[in-house]
């Protein structure tokens, strides 16, 4: 064997040691340990580097351009090594990691608004989409404005219609519908054109029941102008109904009565319980009374200042909570304003 | 109002309808249909109804007329007799119990057989013997040893009535073997009379309701009445001493009646029309109330004149002081000067309008009756029901209004009944006092203003057909139509408003249904701003954000519930109270002042529910003011807090409990979301609050509302758990006034800014918010933020002293800040703090 045959065997015997010494290598502290050893300072590869003063000066560009070589494949043996070991440990890793995703998450504190509350916004957004503006008023009111000014004087028989809470104050009581706040819009707006939006509390005396409530939430709608037509009515209660319970809401018009309103009418919807096939909600007719309304009664627009020989306009009124009551099939209208935590956090 | 559908037959021609047609178009005329009640009618075809039914068919299988040929003893019970019966195709033993057959039981084969209603083997109705309606199918069965698979009806086994002492025997005329539906079979509409049309409290009323609709002409009762007894004349008076409270009043007399029970089809029909028939003087007077629409009264004419000695004079007239009425039903009252009454000279007789006396009421002795039908004011009717609690058929017709026509014309038709029902004879001429004829108004419209109020397009001559068949008299004239009102009709005015009552009755009977639906063609009024309302929902938002849930709530309440919010011993101030003069219990008779006490009783309520309670609620309170009618309104907002401060989970194991700074934290965060500034806390006194974690919440100037933890004495008023409970109440009002819609942003830094730590020790007495005022003005303009980050008590910074220690953010708008510049400010603010406060840096 030459010299040169000698040396060049042992630097293949070199990295054949290093890379069996490699295939052993189980951990990171193990990989370090082999590369200080085989590739460090004082490893065989580096001394061949350190021993190339004593060759001959023919076979040093040999020797260095085979001992780069060895190295560079050493290196490149090390970084596959670390890296194969590297996806080992995250695979590892993330297979201990394994959660239990059904676990339930963190508790996050979430308010909300009242049903009542949530209801009445719908219908304030519709309303307001169409040019109705809301019109506060208060809720306890007196005798003229609740009743004699919507056309029901003293001993009139339709106050029978509304059982009332009178106070000790004289010719004072807790409103029985938001209509009062009609005439206080008038007497503010005339001779403006009107189309507000009235919500609020409303008292009736009753005895409660999972049916009647003393206190509970109305909305009403009012327009004033000088050509306002039954047909406007009708057009805007369809667009109001389609728009709370769906495109395709059937609705209809019957007649009935209110002092402060005529023509007045019933405004139905089909139920959107049963389809209008009749059940308990809809107490078997398939629709659901949502709304009382009509044409404003010349009494009432003289009352609110509006000539009733040049003005006319429709008003509209709804109970919030009944109507929710209907939306969510809740059994019992008392649970409004029992503020049963158990009952406001499903909504 | 309940009306049988025969009867209603009576008068407008409805055999082309089914049941659920008719109720359709009655309901579209405004007369609503609440519920269907069959009595032996079929359902109408089609499998969806938009009404409610309820009752039973009589199949012509199964329900016939049959007659009763001969009433037999049973062999071996003496409460029970075998009929035979004959059904019209066969001969039947039929075993029965009814007591009203017993007369009849073992005198032989009847000579006038009895007409019976007869159901066969098979058949479903009512069960006789159980309580209420149920059902039951006739089976065959052997009662001591007689079987029997047939029966003898009771009205209760029909459902006609409850009755059910006996069967029933119907007129002599009742063809035998016809099916029991075709002769009798009924439906009940229970129709919900609208206070404007009373005048359809009455088969005729709704019959022409109907027949409008439909149409139809209209077949009104004859009244032809055949007097042929003696006059009336000068056998009684009357006397109207205020025509305003009675504008008419007629007698007529019937003599020689026999008091005795109506034929079977009027009594079936007082039934079925909710009226217990009693005999036929009586059932006259209500079948014609039910009829016509006007409430009559008979009375018996012999002890009227007994009570006069000779010929009675009828007055009627207001009361007298200290004159009493003992009613038919027994109740005396007291009455009092207001009251209109009919009386003689010997005194009241009845209430107007009302309820007769119990004295001059026809009996079983009867023989001679003074019929009266008179009209009354109604408001004066209805202050005597409202006043004397008392309630009638009669009284539900005058206090809403009868029209003064109908008195005569109920006196005849009713006396046409009793002379027919009763036998008797009524004397020649009625007494008519007709001092106060009511307008029958006159309305003129065009068809112009009528087509533009509804959106419609409805020639004259149609306008004036329609208002025609409701019995209007119109007259056409180009686009004008001039209506008169009919005498029967009391709701209709003069002039704009009378226009819009024909407008009502013109849109009802052309259709609602056919009148166009058009969207709102009117100029938009003038838009408002109202920044209270928009800020109202900005803040309802933020405080769900926050974790809140929102609280609707009562506002009636007991000044007793509102003394809870003060420590026991407190002499709470005395408030005056807005009262209710009717509440419907004790517990709600005020308007609250509070809304704290809302807050406490609602969190009280749940205690027990939920480990985290956050609430807030936004809504009045009621103060009264002196000199000022109505209460002042005052908008609040009150926040709640109690528990824990998250809910539990397995992940953290259980959340601290909140605190003082929970509240006040979701009080900066409501602040800060609606742009308020100059939001400042004081430490105060309040009753319902811990004396030393109480604070004032001040914008500026103004003290807007107070906040902190329950005071433990008044936590100790309600059944609360362990937790602290922290409040705050806040005058919505001013809070919202203050709220910005527009606020500055300033612009992002474009020099970095310079961070650093500042460490000051002071007093006990001086506060955080105090210390972060002076650095602030020591820091000036480039200061942005100072933020407080730990506060350190203990030996180090020695007694009765504490450790504030801030962050403080130095930036310049217009360049890097150097150490230098920064340095400069930090010893400007720490000479400061010594200066003022007397702080030493801790170092
Ligand atoms: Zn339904």
């Amino acid at each position: 064997m030459t010299d040169k045959e000698t040396h060049l065997a042992n630097l293949e015997q070199i990295q054949k040691d290093a890379l069996a010494a490699l295939a052993d290598v189980a951990d990171a502290d193990a990989l370090e340990a082999w590369r200080v050893a085989h590739l460090g300072r004082s490893s065989a590869v580096m001394g061949v580097f350190s021993s190339m003063g004593t060759l001959d000066k023919e076979l040093r560009p040999l020797m260095g351009k085979t001992a780069n070589e060895v190295r560079q494949a050493l290196e490149g043996a090390l970084e596959e090594k670390r890296q194969l070991m590297e996806a080992d440990a995250l695979k590892q890793a993330l297979e201990t990691e394994k959660l239990d995703v059904t676990l339930p998450g963190r508790p996050v504190t979430r308010g909300r608004l009242h049903p009542l509350t949530q209801v009445l916004r719908r219908i304030i957004q519709i309303f307001g989409d169409m040019g109705f503006q809301v019109y506060p008023s208060p809720e306890v009111e007196t005798d003229d404005y609740n009743f004699t000014y919507l056309n029901m004087p003293p001993y009139h028989p339709a106050r029978d219609m509304w059982d009332t809470f009178y106070t000790k104050q004289e010719g004072v009581l807790l409103r029985t519908h938001t209509s009062p706040g009609q005439i206080r819009v008038m007497r503010a707006r005339a001779p403006e054109p009107i189309r507000v939006i009235l919500p609020g509390a409303t008292m009736r005396y009753e005895q409660l029941s999972a049916r009647s409530e003393i206190e509970f939430a109305q909305v009403e709608v009012l327009v004033v102008g000088e050509r306002v037509s039954f047909a406007e009515l009708k057009g805007t209660l369809d667009d109001f109904a389609r728009r709370l319970f769906g495109e395709e809401a059937r609705t209809r018009l019957r007649p009935s009565h209110f002092p402060f309103t005529e023509p007045s009418a019933e405004f139905d919807v089909g139920c959107f319980v049963c389809e209008g096939e009749g059940c308990p909600v809809c107490k078997e007719t398939g629709w659901l009374e949502i709304l009382g309304c009509g044409m404003v009664h010349p009494v009432v627009l003289e009352y609110g200042g509006y000539d009733p020989a040049v003005y006319s306009g429709f008003a509209a009124g709804m109970g919030i909570d009944r109507s929710t009551l209907m939306r969510y099939r809740i059994d019992d209208i008392r649970h409004f304003r029992n503020n049963d935590v158990r009952f406001l956090r499903q909504f | 109002m309940k009306v049988p559908l025969t009867w209603l037959a009576d008068y407008v021609d409805i055999d082309d309808l089914d049941i659920e047609s008719l109720a359709k178009v009655m309901t579209m005329v405004g007369l609503e249909v609440e519920e269907i009640r069959l009595v032996g009618l079929a359902m109408p075809p089609g499998g969806k109804h938009e009404f409610k039914y309820t009752g039973i068919t009589w199949p012509a299988d199964k329900f016939v007329v049959a007659q009763v040929d001969e009433v037999m003893p049973h062999p071996n019970a003496d409460r029970l007799i075998l009929c035979r019966v004959n059904d019209g195709t066969q001969e039947i033993i039929v075993l029965t119990g009814a007591p009203n057959l017993y007369e009849y039981k073992g005198i032989g084969p009847l000579e006038q057989p009895l007409k019976v209603a007869y159901a066969r083997e098979g058949a479903v109705l009512y069960d006789g013997h159980q309580p209420g309606r149920q059902l039951m199918t006739l089976k065959k069965m052997k009662i001591r040893g007689v079987e029997s698979s047939s029966m003898i009806c009771s009205e209760k086994e029909l459902g006609i009535s409850d009755a059910h002492e006996g069967v029933i025997i119907l007129d002599d005329d009742a063809p035998t073997g016809a099916p029991l539906a075709d002769y009798m079979g009924d439906a009940v509409f229970d129709v919900d009379t609208l206070p404007n049309m009373v005048r359809d409290a009455s088969v005729l009323g709704m019959a022409r309701e109907v027949a409008a609709a439909l149409g139809k002409p209209l077949r009104e009762p004859d009244a032809f009445l055949e007097m042929t007894g003696p006059s009336l004349e000068g056998r009684a008076a009357i006397e109207i001493r205020d025509p305003e409270l009675n504008p008419r009043f007629v007698l007529g007399l019937i003599e020689g009646i026999t008091v005795q029970p109506s034929p079977y089809w009027v009594r079936r029909r007082l039934n079925l029309a909710g009226m217990r028939p009693i005999n036929c003087i009586v059932d006259a007077t209500n079948y014609v109330m039910l009829e016509l629409g006007e409430p009559l009264h008979a009375f018996d004419y012999d002890i009227l004149v007994e009570r006069a000695g000779g010929p009675p004079t009828i007055i009627t007239r207001t009361a007298k002081a200290g004159e009493t009425l003992t009613t038919l039903d027994g109740a005396q009252h007291q009455l009092d000067p207001e009251m209109e009454l009919v009386t003689d000279t010997a005194g009241p007789l009845s209430l107007a309008g009302v309820m007769g006396g119990e004295e001059s009421e026809v009996n079983g002795k009867t023989t001679n009756v003074l019929l009266e039908g008179a009209s009354w004011n109604f408001i004066n009717i209805r202050k005597t029901v409202s006043k004397l609690k008392i309630s009638s058929e009669a009284a539900y017709r005058f206090s809403r209004g009868v029209h003064p026509a109908l008195a005569e014309t109920g006196v005849r038709l009713c006396l046409q009944r009793m002379a027919a029902w009763g036998s008797g004879q009524v004397a020649q001429g009625l007494l008519d006092n007709y001092p106060n004829p009511p307008h029958d108004p006159e309305v003129v419209l065009s068809a112009a203003w009528v087509n533009q109020s509804l959106g419609t397009d409805i020639p004259a001559q149609e306008i004036a057909e329609i208002l025609g068949r409701l019995s209007f008299e119109c007259q056409v004239e180009g686009d004008t139509i001039t209506a008169r009102t009919p005498p029967h009709r009391l709701d209709i005015n003069e002039g704009l408003i009378g226009r819009a009552d024909l407008l009502e009755e013109i849109s009802r009977i052309y259709g609602y249904d056919k009148i166009p639906s058009r969207r709102l063609d009117q100029p938009l009024p003038p838009q408002n701003v109202n920044q209270a309302l928009i800020m109202e929902d900005t803040l309802r938002d933020l405080l769900v954000n926050l974790g809140l849930q929102e609280l609707v709530a009562y506002r009636m309440t007991a000044p007793e519930r509102e003394a809870r919010r003060f420590p026991p011993g407190f002499e709470a101030p005395d408030e005056d109270y807005l009262e209710i003069q009717n509440p419907i219990t004790v517990e709600r008779r005020v308007m609250r002042r509070s809304i704290l006490v809302t807050m406490l009783e609602i969190l009280e309520y749940n205690s027990n529910l939920d480990r985290r309670l956050a609430f807030f609620e936004i809504g009045p309170v009621f103060h009264p003011v002196a000199g000022q009618q109505l209460p002042d309104e005052k908008a609040m907002l009150s926040i709640g807090l109690t528990g824990l401060r998250a809910q539990p989970s397995w992940i953290d194991g259980e959340p601290p409990l909140m605190d003082f700074f929970d509240l006040k934290g979701v009080l900066e965060g409501m602040m800060a979301g609606l742009h308020i500034e100059n939001v400042h806390f004081r430490a105060v006194e309040h009753p319902s609050l811990h004396p030393g974690k109480a604070a004032e919440i001040w914008i500026g100037e103004d003290v807007v509302g107070v906040m902190g933890e329950l005071h433990p004495l008044v936590k100790a008023n309600y059944e609360l758990n362990d937790p602290p409970v922290y409040l705050a109440e806040i005058d919505l009002e001013r809070l919202l006034e203050a709220a910005r819609i527009l606020f500055d942003v300033e612009a992002v830094p474009t020099y970095p800014p310079v961070l650093e730590d500042l460490a000051v020790v002071v007093d006990e007495a001086v506060s955080a918010a105090e210390v972060e005022a002076v650095i602030r003005q020591g820091g000036g303009e480039s200061l942005t933020k100072v933020q407080l980050f730990d506060i350190f008590r203990g030996k180090q910074v020695g007694k009765g002293k504490k450790s504030l220690a801030f962050s403080l953010t130095y930036i310049a708008p217009d360049r890097t800040l150097t150490d230098k510049d920064v340095g400069k400010l930090r010893k400007r603010i720490v000479d400061l703090l010594d200066r003022e406060l007397g702080a030493v840096l801790r170092s």
